[in-house]
């Protein structure tokens, strides 16, 4: 039987108040002595395992120096969503995992949360203090580009673009910016309303503006788009979601996990999630995690997350995983969804067993059934083909070339919606700053 | 349990852990406080001629490190402000409560024979095992003629301590300033006056730090600041120096040192007495973390000598003087070459960087297919210079390795290379 979230939650309270953040911020002497933990490693390995090279060992050399600012500086200035970064990366396989501590006796460098220290500490200077933008902009190109997609893509791409003089106007489907920093990270990880402020924060550079609602399809559309402006940038992400395929997904208790996400991110009253008593979420990725781990701190008696393989094959990192064990999820692996049991209402989902066999997946045959009253699909999401005809996709996503650009001349794409690295936050900011770059490049030929 | 006993000048302390005159030693209930925590001895805070001076507000300044640590203080505090009458009845109270301690009283005065005398006199008859003259204080009492002014000309140096020794049957101790070009010239005065020993450093002149908002050096008065005495464990290398100095001259032998100079722990104080010194003064250690770091001074030389097999004090004290020698005894023909223990390195790249930028190009970086980053020695082009071994991260992971080339013992004077040696 579904219910709210009652247990936990008092009336009334939304996800910006009643989830605290994941990691809790250094103040500032902490963040100094971490700093002086950073060996200021030359040509250091964390440059090189972040997305959008970020001189790390730099940026940690100024906080301990007291130009928190200018650590910022450093940060943004090749990463200006340093802040979403700094909270929702998998810091533990990328910058952290290549600390060189890792190869000593100690613990690596908090670069996540030195890096959240300096860009708070800038952002607080702007915001409170009515500080300046960090970065100027050229002088007037003269150009104007169009964007298609307010998220981390597109308005990476719109801020440097922005920075080398250009106008760019921004055509965001949904009624608020920011995209999965908005609506799809946990709220744990983004708290206070973080994602909002940031996109603030980087539209004082100017010379960007953005048309909520306007989502691809009838009035907007790539061809209109393309002949209004000098060049186009899609960063859509991945609208659509993947189906288990299964008889019966369509009952009542059934949601995607992304859903489940955006309705507690948004939600100014978190009694008003739909929140099952048995939950059972599918899938192995930071999604699944995310729906998991939230499902259970709002109040959810069981849950259960099962995915078809095993813990090393998840695409969730270990930190992750550890992390839904310890707020109680009930990790199942080995476990195939192959039934939906209920009437028009889930009422249990039956699994089948699987394994390995020559490197190939099989089943088992063995199955066992959990009973559950809501289910939360995380099986992985796809590109909403439909209006970006014309260009040509690759294993389900938008082909570009090295320099972005798509099958059609002047439109350029970035982000989840082309295949440059993982399906992060980070790795869509470095698209969209890189195929600026692109841009600007062609610019001057065309 | 090694013997820490120790005799200085002639005076007998249970260990060699005395405080230096300075705000820890001001008044009765500090010193009590101090010899309860277990120091061997103090020397009082220096006295001078009534009326007592009067104290600034806002005296000490501090080198921080970047997290908070303290790499030295400097303060422009003057002696004591309290009347001489009021510090002698308390140093006689405690001499008699407490027995086995040593007390010195510490004394300055313009430079005539009649204050120095009678202020000795004084103080001698409160009962103090010996007179410490301070020659050293860099600051305020300088500018009156007072302190460094007398301690930075040999020739005053000997005069005052002559007169202290003619005015009283105690031993002198003469307290030297680092302020000069050669300490050698302030200890030979001071023996030639007649001095058992000598106390050294005093402060260093300083200006600590600069108030970017005050635009004015720290610590500030009313918006403005004056230079300091700087002290703590960043001055130990220029105190190590100073008392190897004294110790291995042929000029100042026989005469006792009680070094002072950024003693913080056990460590500091072997390496002093290593270096020739008899007993030891502390003042910053005690001031950053109060007087129970004697604890750790006490059980950790003890232990570091029981470790060793030296049963006294005296059985390692001026082991390391010998080995103190000028540059034109060291060996040319010694060769060292770092090595690079692959197994215990980490990556960070900084000998390389270190090497590359600043130093011999000694140092290749390589980066394997699989990411896997290498830093390899040339031997050709390293000259042992030590920085990278310094400055590595991992201890005992870049080993300077002595190349055995059979060569004999060869300094500069006798180099064929020395212009001036076939001369």
């Amino acid at each position: 039987m579904t219910h709210h979230a009652s247990k936990a939650v008092c009336a009334n309270v939304s996800a910006a108040q009643f989830f605290d953040d994941l990691h809790m911020p250094l103040g500032g002497l902490m963040a100094v002595k971490e700093a002086d933990h950073c060996l200021y490693c030359y040509d250091a390995p964390c440059i090189q395992a972040c997305p959008t090279s970020i001189d790390i060992p730099t940026f940690i050399h100024q906080i301990r120096t007291g130009n928190v600012s200018g650590a910022a500086h450093t940060i943004l200035s090749e990463n200006i969503m340093g802040g979403t970064c700094a909270r929702a990366c998998p810091t533990e396989v990328l910058c952290e995992q290549a600390c060189v501590h890792n190869g000593g006796e100690n613990k690596a460098v908090e670069i996540g949360l030195l890096q959240r220290y300096a860009t708070d500490h800038l952002m607080d200077q702007i915001s409170i203090k009515d500080g300046p933008h960090p970065f100027m902009r050229a002088p007037d190109s003269g150009r104007h580009i169009a964007v298609i997609g307010a998220g981390p893509a597109g308005l990476s791409f719109a801020h440097r673009a922005s920075m080398l003089g250009h106008k760019v106007s921004v055509y965001e489907a949904k009624s608020k910016p920011g995209g999965l920093n908005e609506y799809g990270l946990a709220a744990y990880k983004m708290v206070r309303d973080f994602a909002a402020e940031e996109v603030t924060f980087l539209m004082g550079i100017g010379g960007i503006e953005i048309f909520y609602d306007k989502a691809l399809g009838s009035t907007v559309t790539l061809e209109n788009l393309r002949t209004k402006h000098d060049a186009v940038f899609v960063g859509v992400g991945l609208g659509d979601t993947n189906d288990l395929g299964l008889n019966g997904e369509d009952m009542a208790g059934i949601t995607d996990a992304i859903d489940f996400i955006e309705d507690i991110r948004q939600t100014s009253d978190l009694l008003a999630i739909k929140l099952g008593q048995d939950i059972i979420v599918i899938g192995g990725g930071n999604t699944a995690i995310d729906a998991a781990v939230q499902a259970k701190k709002l109040g959810g008696q069981n849950v259960t997350l099962a995915y078809r393989r095993g813990e090393e094959q998840m695409g969730a990192t270990a930190f992750e995983v550890d992390l839904a064990r310890q707020n109680g999820v009930m990790v199942h692996l080995w476990s195939k969804p192959v039934a939906v049991q209920g009437e028009g209402t889930v009422r249990a989902m039956t699994f089948e067993q699987t394994m390995l066999k020559g490197g190939k997946l099989i089943g088992t045959g063995e199955t066992y059934d959990i009973t559950c009253d809501m289910v939360l699909k995380a099986i992985g999401q796809k590109i909403e083909g439909a209006d970006l005809r014309g260009l040509v996709t690759e294993d389900g996503k938008l082909k570009v070339s090295e320099n972005y650009e798509t099958s059609l001349n002047g439109i350029f794409a970035g982000g989840d919606c082309v295949r440059s690295g993982e399906d992060l936050t980070v790795q869509a900011v470095q698209d969209g700053k890189q195929a600026a770059i692109a841009v600007d490049v062609w610019l001057q030929n065309n | 349990m090694a013997d820490l006993r120790c005799t200085i000048a002639g005076i007998e302390s249970i260990n060699p852990f005395w405080l230096a005159s300075a705000p820890p030693t001001d008044k009765y209930s500090n010193v009590v406080r101090a010899f309860e925590a277990g120091w061997g001895g103090v020397v009082w805070k220096t006295l001078g001629e009534d009326p007592p001076v009067i104290n600034m507000s806002s005296r000490y300044g501090a080198h921080l490190g970047s997290n908070r640590s303290v790499i030295g203080i400097n303060n422009i505090e003057l002696i004591s402000d309290r009347p001489l009458d009021v510090n002698l009845r308390e140093i006689e109270q405690v001499r008699q409560e407490w027995p086995d301690r040593v007390i010195i009283g510490s004394m300055m005065a313009q430079i005539d024979e009649r204050a120095w005398k009678e202020l000795a006199i004084k103080i001698a008859a409160s009962g103090v095992h010996g007179i410490e003259l301070n020659l050293g204080c860099p600051h305020g009492m300088c500018e009156r003629g007072m302190g460094s002014s007398i301690g930075q000309v040999p020739e005053m140096i000997e005069q005052t301590t002559r007169w202290v020794c003619e005015a009283v049957d105690i031993p002198v101790f003469t307290k030297l300033t680092p302020n000069i070009t050669n300490i050698l010239w302030g200890a030979e005065a001071a023996k030639a006056g007649g001095a058992q020993a000598v106390s050294l450093i005093n402060t260093v002149n300083s200006v600590i730090s600069v108030d970017l908002d005050a635009m004015a050096p720290t610590p500030t008065v009313d918006g403005k600041g004056s230079h300091g005495g700087y002290c703590g464990s960043a001055v130990k290398p220029i105190a190590l120096h100073m008392v190897a100095e004294i110790a291995r001259s042929p000029e100042t032998q026989g005469i006792d040192i009680s070094a002072i100079g950024g003693i913080e722990n056990w460590r500091d104080a072997a390496e002093f007495i290593s270096l020739g010194a008899d007993a030891l003064q502390v003042c910053t250690a005690a001031m950053l973390y109060g007087f129970r770091i004697v604890d750790d001074m006490i059980a950790g030389l003890s232990n570091f000598m029981d470790e060793k097999g030296y049963k006294t004090i005296d059985d390692f004290r001026g082991l390391a003087v010998k080995n103190t020698v000028d540059w034109n005894e060291l060996n040319m023909n010694f060769d060292t070459k770092a090595f690079i223990d692959q197994e215990a390195c980490i990556e960070c790249g900084r000998c390389h960087i270190a090497c590359e930028d600043t130093s011999h190009q000694a140092i290749t970086f390589d980066v394997a297919k699989d990411g896997q980053r290498s830093f390899t020695v040339v031997d050709e082009d390293c000259v042992g210079c030590n920085l990278c071994a310094l400055i590595c991260p991992v201890p005992d992971c870049i080993e300077m390795r002595p190349v055995k080339n059979d060569l004999p013992y060869l300094t500069w004077p006798e180099h064929p290379k020395n212009p001036l040696g076939e001369m």
